[in-house]
């Protein structure tokens, strides 16, 4: 049986049935992330699933079952995941979002979230729409785009890469469902990264969102996807055993010693210039394109936990002598309060 | 002369906000204080920074009472805006020090008032010239002085108070001290005591009490109960409440050699991101809490919802103002005990506690964290502007003598141990299931917590069945919570009549109790601490045939509890006593309507 450096399963990383629809490009998505997490190792009772509300915030339960996961409420799953991150910090933390719930009723807490730089991994699985109230059009729908009854969005598309690299996110990816290949890296070099990784997966809603005129339907994404380059991660401490012309690989070391390796295609692609991030992102969303691979990263800056000093552990394994002020003091304080 | 009234008496500084007063009331408490009479300052201010009309009122009490007066004995006037209606609002025999430059005639010139004017602009301008952005303050130290004189309190007994104050700033107390000479000899001069108020030198009353306001008494016991995760979002009266937590464990949860904080506190963008960090960290298994008042709550509501439903602990506490809407920010209300009580939507219900007092601040801080991990999920404490912001008089906080008690958590050895589990089975019948956290190294710990429904297992489910269970499962844990909570306090016994209130009520409900003694009417009293209502509140209604329901709100929010949770024949004792008006409650507000009900001829047939 093939197992893992864990000597675990690729069973033990799989979860209940989806309850989605059948194509539904979350299901695709919940088939990388089970890849990503079982090749990563990823211990499960260290992982913790949150999610929002939606047919995104469902695929919790479509992964590590032995995982405790938190389903929470429309738009507000981080700060949920940053509570228990700081209670935590030994957990892995995986914010599973869509783009209604991070990009309109969710956009304050995803915007202070990345001000944070909680250490965790927040997927946006974008449709560009809501799926279960059927097929409203989301914040994330591009202009022009259009709904099944043929209705136009007029309104201008909220870019949640852009956003998160101006907000100051230290690791910022777009993908597409279809595409494991380039996924499945970025989500391992996304759970070695020290602080907020958004991936912004596009991920066509089969019900509602993929007929003509629409953006985000399979076909419009497989023939407007530029990839910026193709990546392979590299755990730490592993040699780098990739064959590669001198130059043609772009080698990105995370925190933990671990590597993305990002292989270029037709541009010499910086990922650790934010502005040359944020001009490619425009210039695509103009031709009516979208990059895919990883747009920004930033492996200098403090994450939420280290800039607070938490300790390593739990915070519940810190007992009273820990937390109550001791007694001599206590006495004192008393003393200071007296009239 | 009329007879000398000492040691009981309301003095009210009216001035402008932003002015400076805030060290000379203090001055003027604290010297009030070391003479050993009890006081209760009670801080009347508005919603803004600079400008607008405040007044600090210091009543001076020698039976103790820590509750407002209406009475206005001694007024000092600093305030030409609220001159006139300060003045008229002095109680006939009292006193007025005022500005000298205030025009004294048509209303504010009333022939049963006794009037010391003194210049005190001119005297600042005259004696501190060159001190500058400093002279406001010292203006005011200026009417310390004044006071001191014609209430006759030694200049020693300021100059100590001073010293505390300003602890290890010996030149800023020798400047105010100053101040206060220029005021005490100015009204020895120009001010013959005409008027019966003095302060005398007690004993035997307030030795060895603290003196604090309740943030900060909360503040203390969120530290002292355990909690390691605060999330707030800054408002008043709730603020300073986080403040101090935050000054408290940086001050004693740091590790001096690494730098290493045991606590994580966050600014959150809004309250509603403020709860869902609690409940976050919470489900991690983090004692945490948030503090706000009545919009905090409003924003929380479905979080809220979310914990008591998905069963997560988290504490809330929530310094109430008065509402509805932003209201009256800064002027405080009893007014969220019903929207705390069911918080969110659906059939929700929560655990409230309601301090009255400082230690009860610090000590229902410690049992909110108890009771939110020992039934998993959130817990109100409602506090109140007036408990949270002003300072009172208190017995010592006792140091915490028992460990936390976490309450139905499985670590991966009881996994071991047990043959299976399930989130949500009711395995010892008092509705509180057990719960794991997650990092708990084993292959069964892991479940799904979810606000959808859900059964024993923590699967999702529609049936009918499964979500009736669980929500009559809901209900026994209410119904467990209800006899652990903090019990109701019961003062007196076999009277017909009683008393009922709650939280900073208690204060002037004591008076009125000795008040309404005096007028030979004899009421017995029961507080009630926390929600569910313990059973014996049913008890005692039972025992008398009128029970009045006192409360700071306009509509009778727990007599409205009462009457949906009490069989019927106990809610026709009940009668409804409101308050609202954005000050404290005064006794008055509770012995007049008690009187006229009880005096009316038509008494209750026996």
């Amino acid at each position: 049986m093939t197992v893992n450096l864990l000597g675990l399963t690729r069973e033990v990383y799989k979860g209940m049935p989806t309850t989605l629809c059948a194509g539904c490009g979350h299901n695709s998505i919940t088939n990388h992330l089970v890849k990503a997490l079982y090749d990563y190792g990823v211990e499960p009772h260290k992982l913790a699933k949150m999610s929002g509300i939606g047919c995104s915030s469902k695929t919790p339960a479509y992964f590590v079952e032995q995982a405790h996961g938190f389903n929470g409420l429309h738009g507000r799953m981080p700060s949920a995941a940053t509570g228990a991150k700081v209670a935590n910090r030994e957990l892995l933390v995986l914010g599973i979002s869509g783009d209604g719930d991070t990009a309109s009723i969710g956009l304050g807490q995803y915007c202070h979230m990345i001000r944070r730089n909680v250490d965790l991994t927040y997927l946006i699985e974008n449709n560009g729409c809501y799926g279960l109230t059927k097929g409203q059009f989301s914040a994330t729908a591009d202009v022009g785009s259009t709904q099944k009854g043929g209705k136009v969005n007029e309104y201008a598309t909220i870019d949640v890469c852009g956003l998160a690299i101006e907000l100051g996110a230290t690791y910022v990816a777009r993908s597409f469902s279809g595409d494991g290949k380039q996924l499945v890296p970025l989500l391992q070099g996304a759970f070695s990264h020290r602080g907020t990784a958004i991936l912004d997966i596009i991920s066509p809603c089969v019900t509602f969102n993929d007929h003509q005129g629409s953006t985000k339907s399979y076909s419009y994404v497989k023939d407007h996807d530029v990839v910026l380059h193709t990546a392979d991660y590299i755990a730490g401490g592993r040699e780098i055993a990739v064959d590669y012309e001198p130059g043609s690989v772009r080698d990105v070391e995370l925190e933990d010693g671990s590597h993305v390796l990002l292989r270029k295609l037709d541009v010499d692609y910086d990922p650790t210039d934010s502005l040359v991030a944020l001009r490619t992102i425009h210039e695509a969303t103009d031709r009516g394109e979208f990059v895919t691979g990883l747009l920004y990263v930033d492996t200098k800056a403090q994450d939420l936990c280290e800039r607070e000093k938490l300790p390593r552990g739990p915070l519940i394994a810190l007992e009273e002598e820990a937390l109550r002020i001791d007694r001599d003091d206590w006495e004192a304080l008393m003393q200071s309060v007296r009239p | 002369m009329t007879q000398r009234a000492v040691n009981d008496f309301t003095i009210r500084v009216a001035t402008v906000n932003g002015s400076g007063s805030q060290s000379s009331n203090l001055a003027i408490t604290n010297a009030i204080l070391r003479l050993g009479v009890p006081v209760a300052p009670k801080n009347v201010f508005p919603s803004n920074i600079e400008g607008l009309p405040t007044w600090f009122d210091i009543r001076v009490t020698a039976k103790g009472y820590q509750c407002r007066t209406r009475d206005v004995d001694v007024l000092v006037a600093l305030n030409a805006t609220t001159w006139q209606s300060d003045v008229v609002g002095v109680k006939p025999g009292g006193v007025v020090l005022h500005e000298a430059a205030f025009p004294v005639g048509g209303e504010t010139l009333r022939d049963d008032i006794t009037y010391y004017p003194v210049p005190f602009a001119q005297l600042a301008k005259e004696r501190f010239a060159d001190k500058g952005d400093l002279r406001k303050y010292l203006m005011n130290m200026i009417y310390v002085g004044a006071l001191a004189y014609l209430l006759e309190i030694p200049a020693e007994t300021i100059e100590e108070g001073l010293r505390a104050q300003f602890r290890t700033k010996a030149a800023a107390v020798e400047l105010n001290m100053q101040a206060v000479r220029v005021g005490l000899d100015y009204a020895r001069e120009h001010c013959e005591k005409r008027d019966p108020y003095r302060l005398e030198p007690m004993t035997g009353k307030i030795e060895g009490s603290l003196f604090m306001d309740g943030n900060r008494a909360a503040a203390l016991g969120c530290v002292m109960g355990g909690c390691t995760v605060a999330a707030w979002y800054p408002i008043t009266p709730s603020s300073s409440l986080c403040e101090y937590f935050i000054q408290y464990c940086e001050k004693h949860r740091v590790e001096k050699q690494t730098g290493e904080r045991k606590f994580a506190i966050l600014q959150a963008e809004d309250e509603l991101a403020a709860a869902g960090i609690v409940f976050g960290a919470g489900w991690a298994g983090a004692r945490a809490m948030t503090s706000t008042s009545g919009p905090g709550i409003s924003l929380m509501a479905e979080y809220a919802g979310y914990g008591y439903f998905a069963e997560v602990p988290g504490v809330i506490f929530d310094v109430q103002r008065a509402g509805p809407s932003t209201g009256l920010p800064t002027r405080t209300m009893q007014g969220d005990v019903a929207f705390a009580y069911n918080l969110s939507h659906g059939d929700t219900k929560h655990i409230v506690l309601l301090p009255a007092t400082v230690q009860e601040a610090y000590e229902f801080a410690m049992e909110a964290f108890e009771l939110a991990d020992r039934f998993q999920t959130p817990v109100f404490v409602l506090s109140d502007l007036d408990l949270g912001m002003n300072s009172w008089l208190s017995p010592p906080l006792p140091y915490p003598e028992k460990p936390f008690d976490r309450g139905k958590v499985l670590t991966a050895e009881d996994l071991n141990r047990v043959p299976s589990w399930g989130r949500y089975r009711d395995v010892d019948k008092d509705g509180i299931p057990y719960r794991t956290l997650p990092g708990t190294k084993h292959s069964s710990a892991g479940f799904f917590t979810r606000g959808t429904g859900h059964d024993e297992e923590a699967r999702y489910s529609e049936l009918p069945e499964v979500w009736k269970r669980n929500l009559d499962r809901l209900v026994r844990k209410h119904e467990t919570a209800r006899t652990a909570v903090p019990a109701p306090v019961v003062t007196g016994k076999g009277q017909r009549i009683a008393i009922l209130a709650y939280g900073t009520t208690h204060h002037a409900v004591r008076e009125a109790l000795d008040r309404l003694r005096e007028a030979d009417l004899k009421v017995d009293y029961l507080r009630v601490r926390a929600l569910p209502l313990s059973p014996e509140i049913a008890t005692f209604i039972q025992r008398h045939d009128r029970v009045y329901v006192v409360e700071q709100n306009r509509d009778g929010q727990l007599y409205g509890i009462l009457r949906t949770e009490l069989p019927t024949h106990l809610v026709q004792r009940l009668e409804s006593i409101r308050h609202y008006n954005g000050v404290p409650i005064d006794a008055h507000a509770i012995i007049d309507p008690v009187l006229e009900a009880e005096r009316a001829p038509a008494v209750v047939a026996e």
